[in-house]
């Protein structure tokens, strides 16, 4: 079972290799092939791996080899295969191998395509570093890892300044929120003494609680980082510069959603302090209407999806802070299938439209691309959790998580925010797919993708669709590992009522979205009608304004303390020190270039100089050789 | 009044001083060679006086090494000489500057 | 007595003497006293008893040393004076003086401070050019072999050096007058 376990793991690593050695060289397909044919493997294995984890409860765990080990640290490269673990493995593996095909075809007239390829089976790689890890060492890897490819791949087409801008943002941001990360994991050897997640996590019930709650912020504010959360999630959005698949495996399925893994795997943690489960939660609530409010109004087509990943993020934080940790898992695995579905439709539409982002400036090319309208669609549906669809089981699931635990607020904000995705969705849908042709304004002649990337799509929208099934053995798996609490509403009527109604306002919603956005005279809008003078759509438009404050307040204040730094500190202190030992050398060379003069008078004078000055030398330490004894007692004597 | 080593070393301490004076101040490279015969038998009469007072042979000896180190550096240097004069027609030290750094 | 006369006598000779000849500006005066110096240095040879060292100084020296120097003036034009530009008088003197005397410290200092025995004594009821002879043959046979080879080797070089075209300079000479010497010499049939 081991060998299933390494193929998983390293089959990326070999890919991205593979790839990277082309990445000097023009565009060759088996840049792009061999990688996939890889994840595909490590794919199998990961369902090998799914399937002996659930048939058998058994868990694998292994100890490649010693990382570290000096005094009483030791931290391995030990690596687990658990009913936790092995779900992220899937849907990671399961979603960059559809994505990885679909690449092949969308970056087909790309010139960097074999470096895409290595950055993102690179990507892989950490990621399952990331997800199999058995200590916290290891996660630090994978998390950084994901961070660096991310932001490779963010800043793909590098010579554009809008895409290194968006990728230095979202290093940095992780940056900051690793430094959160490091602390809580600082925290946890120090109490603990260990980083293996066992022997940590059984050792936890002992400490403080102060102690506890210290190591649980910390270590979230790492997951707010890197799954985007308020106030560090500006950078979701921005990293859309990247190509799309990208989006749909990083931004959508995966590297985002590592947060949430981390607070479903520290769930011993989060247990023994519900005070920080309940402000996740709260925060997870109040970033799911947030990102859904700017999501109402944005006019770029792949920010939208962005700031939905982002709500969605917000509920699988909000049922993980309840403690709902499998609700959250399963979430984000339905979530994964149906957001990277969206990302990839939405890189099909971009395709067409030669990348074209307003959605404004499209409509009706359900006509051209049925197939993509129709994934999309289905997606969307899914995603506004809409019944039999994968988001009704997950997401419903979570709004009721958050009604049994009698917190009524959680609950009503996420079923406002149900409400809103299921707008903006469709929003998204209408004007894309239907109403007048407004493409043609703009002599755009669209054309459905290649039919390969439809068909590596289809595992995708299969799932999204089918994903509800699995809901109960899934639950038999993972509660082996994870708290076993059944949602269940008491009384069956107030349970019809909730599905239903949640349900029927979902509807609702999708309907007014149809009305409001397929009628014919939808133009593409000039900043002169009403609405958008509104205070309401500025403030949303303008994402609340906080790009700006971080720009001028944050960034700006610190690029001044910097140039203070810069030109105090450094030129006059730092640049001038160096710069004046140089100038001595320098000086001083000048100064003896005298004594080279080739005169062979002034050479005998310096030699003899030179001879006196050994002769005075060898006297000295002569004598004081042979009365190192008094010389001793006399700095002694002194006190030396 | 008796002659004991510390005379011989103080006239050898003399004669290597003017010797040095000598290397140092003259620019003509015969009188270079002089100057440097002083400084070997300065250091010559040390040696002997220091094999005289201590009963041992082995300073005289080094003495005759030094003398037969003399005549070859006599030899030798004034070979060289001769080349260097024939060339530039002079014996001057300042002239010889071709290691200019 | 006698002792002491000599030897103040004859170190008032010779600093006197090599004091000339370090600051003369005639070559000649200066090799005259130069001559003298090494003769006088010769009778503190005699008073310490080294009878064969001081004969050899004055074999050596006023003979064969001294005659070279004569016949290798005889190549110059002593006449003409060399510019002598004088530098700092005290940093010179002071220079001097101060590593003259490190260097007799230097050598002396272990001398004085401890009781050495001697490794080849003086032989007793032996004069001391059998002395010398004893120990020049046995103990030190091979530094004598070898001076006597730098001797012969000095000697060739001296001749080499002193013979034809050494005031050709190979390294300062560009290839095009290289050429041209060798035709010359080969024209000439002697050997380059």
């Amino acid at each position: 079972m081991e060998l299933f376990l390494y193929t998983a793991l390293f089959s990326p690593l070999v890919g991205s290799l593979f790839a990277a050695l082309f990445g000097a060289s023009p565009k060759s397909k088996i840049a792009g092939i061999v990688p996939s044919i890889l994840l595909g493997v490590s794919f199998l294995s990961s369902l090998v791996l799914l399937i002996l984890v659930m048939m058998t409860g058994h868990t694998i765990h292994v100890e490649m080899m010693t990382w570290m080990a000096t005094g009483d640290l030791y931290i391995p490269f030990g690596f687990v295969v658990d009913q936790v673990s092995v779900t992220m493995m899937i849907v990671v593996t399961l979603v960059s191998t559809v994505v990885h095909v679909y690449a092949i075809g969308y970056m087909d007239h790309d010139k960097g395509f074999n470096r895409f390829f290595a950055w993102l089976s690179a990507f892989v790689f950490s990621m399952m570093v990331l997800v199999m890890s058995d200590n916290f060492a290891g996660l630090f890897i994978g998390w950084e890892g994901v961070g660096l490819c991310s932001w490779g791949l963010i800043g793909f087409w590098y010579k554009k300044e809008s895409a290194t801008w968006a990728a230095n943002e979202a290093f940095i941001m992780n940056r900051i929120a690793d430094l959160g990360m490091l602390i809580g994991i600082f925290l946890i050897y120090w109490n603990t003494g260990t980083l293996q997640y066992e022997e940590a996590f059984a050792a936890m019930p002992s400490l403080d609680t102060a102690v506890l709650t210290w190591m649980g912020i910390f270590l979230f504010i790492g997951a707010m980082g890197k799954s985007a959360q308020f106030p560090l999630h500006t950078w979701l959005a921005d990293a859309m510069e990247g190509p799309t698949p990208v989006s749909a495996l990083i931004h959508a399925a995966t590297m985002v959603t590592a947060g949430v893994y981390l607070v479903v795997r520290a769930n011993p943690l989060y247990d023994l302090i519900p005070n920080v489960g309940l402000f996740i939660a709260s925060l997870g609530a109040f970033v799911a209407l947030f990102a859904a409010s700017m999501a109402l109004v944005n006019r770029d087509m792949k920010r939208v999806i962005a700031y939905s990943t982002l709500s969605q993020l917000g509920y699988m934080f909000a049922a993980a802070g309840l403690g709902a940790y499998w609700v959250a898992l399963f979430h984000l695995m339905a979530h994964a299938f149906f957001k990277a579905l969206l990302f990839l439709g939405a890189g099909n539409v971009m395709h067409a439209m030669h990348d074209e982002l307003d959605p404004f400036k499209m409509g009706g090319l359900g006509k051209v691309m049925k197939g993509t309208f129709i994934m999309m669609t289905l997606a969307s549906v899914a995603l506004a959790g809409i019944f039999p669809l994968a988001g009704f089981f997950s997401k419903d699931l979570i709004l009721e998580v958050a009604f049994i635990e009698h917190h009524f607020i959680i609950y009503a904000v996420l079923l406002l925010t149900a409400g809103l995705t299921a707008f903006y969705s469709f929003r998204l849908v209408a004007l894309i797919f239907h109403g007048e042709d407004r493409y043609k304004h703009f002599g755009i002649d669209p054309h459905e993708a290649y039919r390969f990337m439809l068909v590596a799509m289809s595992p995708l929208l299969l799932l999204a669709v089918i994903a509800g099934a699995f809901k109960m053995g899934y639950f038999n798996m993972v509660t082996e590992l994870l708290p076993a609490t059944e949602y269940h509403v008491h009384s069956a009527t107030t349970y019809w009522i909730m599905t239903i109604g949640t349900q029927l306002f979902v509807i609702a919603a999708i309907a007014y979205a149809y009305k409001k956005y397929t009628s014919k005279d939808i133009k593409v809008p000039d900043g002169t009608s009403k609405m958008e003078n509104s205070f309401g759509y500025k403030l949303l438009i303008n994402q609340y304004y906080i790009p700006h404050f971080y720009e001028n307040y944050i960034v700006k204040a610190y690029r001044e303390l910097s140039e203070v730094f810069w030109t105090k500190v450094d030129q006059k202190v730092v640049d001038a020190t160096v710069d004046g030992i140089a100038n001595i050398f320098y000086q001083t060379g000048e100064k003896t270039r005298d004594m080279q003069s080739g005169n062979l008078s002034t050479m005998l004078k310096w030699m003899v100089a030179g001879m006196v000055v050994l002769l005075s030398l060898a006297v000295v330490f002569g004598l004081a050789a042979r009365h190192s004894g008094e010389i001793k007692t006399f700095l002694s004597g002194l006190g030396v | 009044m008796e002659i004991g080593l510390n005379h011989y070393l103080v006239l050898s301490t003399i004669l290597f001083a003017i010797g040095l004076v000598g290397v140092m101040r003259r620019k003509n490279l015969l009188m270079l060679f002089f100057a440097t015969e002083i400084l070997l038998n300065s250091v010559n009469i040390s040696f002997a006086a220091i094999s005289h007072y201590y009963g041992d042979l082995t300073g005289q000896m080094f003495a005759f090494f030094v003398i037969a180190i003399a005549a070859s550096e006599v030899a030798v240097g004034l070979g060289l000489l001769i080349v260097w004069h024939k060339k530039h027609n002079n014996i001057d030290l300042d002239s010889m500057s071709t290691m200019r750094g | 007595m006698f002792e002491a006369v000599a030897f103040y006598l004859f170190a008032f000779l010779t600093i006197s003497m090599f004091y000339i000849a370090v600051t003369t500006s005639q070559a000649l005066y200066a090799l005259s006293a130069l001559a003298a110096g090494m003769i006088f240095i010769s009778a503190f040879f005699f008073i310490l008893g080294a009878d064969f060292l001081g004969a050899v100084q004055i074999v050596v020296y006023s003979g064969a040393v001294m005659a070279l120097y004569a016949f290798g003036m005889m190549f110059f034009d002593t006449t003409r004076d060399v510019k002598e530009k004088q530098g700092n008088k005290a940093i010179v003197i002071g220079l001097s003086v101060i590593s003259a005397v490190l260097v007799v410290l230097i050598v002396s200092a272990p001398i004085i401070g401890s009781n050495i025995e001697a490794f080849y004594p003086v032989t007793e009821g032996a004069g001391n050019v059998q002395e010398v002879g004893m120990v020049l043959f046995t103990k030190y046979l091979v530094p004598f072999e070898v001076a006597a080879v730098m001797l012969l080797v000095a000697m060739i070089a001296g001749i080499v050096l002193a013979g034809k075209k050494m005031d050709l300079s190979l390294t300062l000479m560009n290839e095009q007058e290289i050429l041209e010497m060798r035709e010359e010499s080969k024209s000439k049939k002697v050997l380059p």
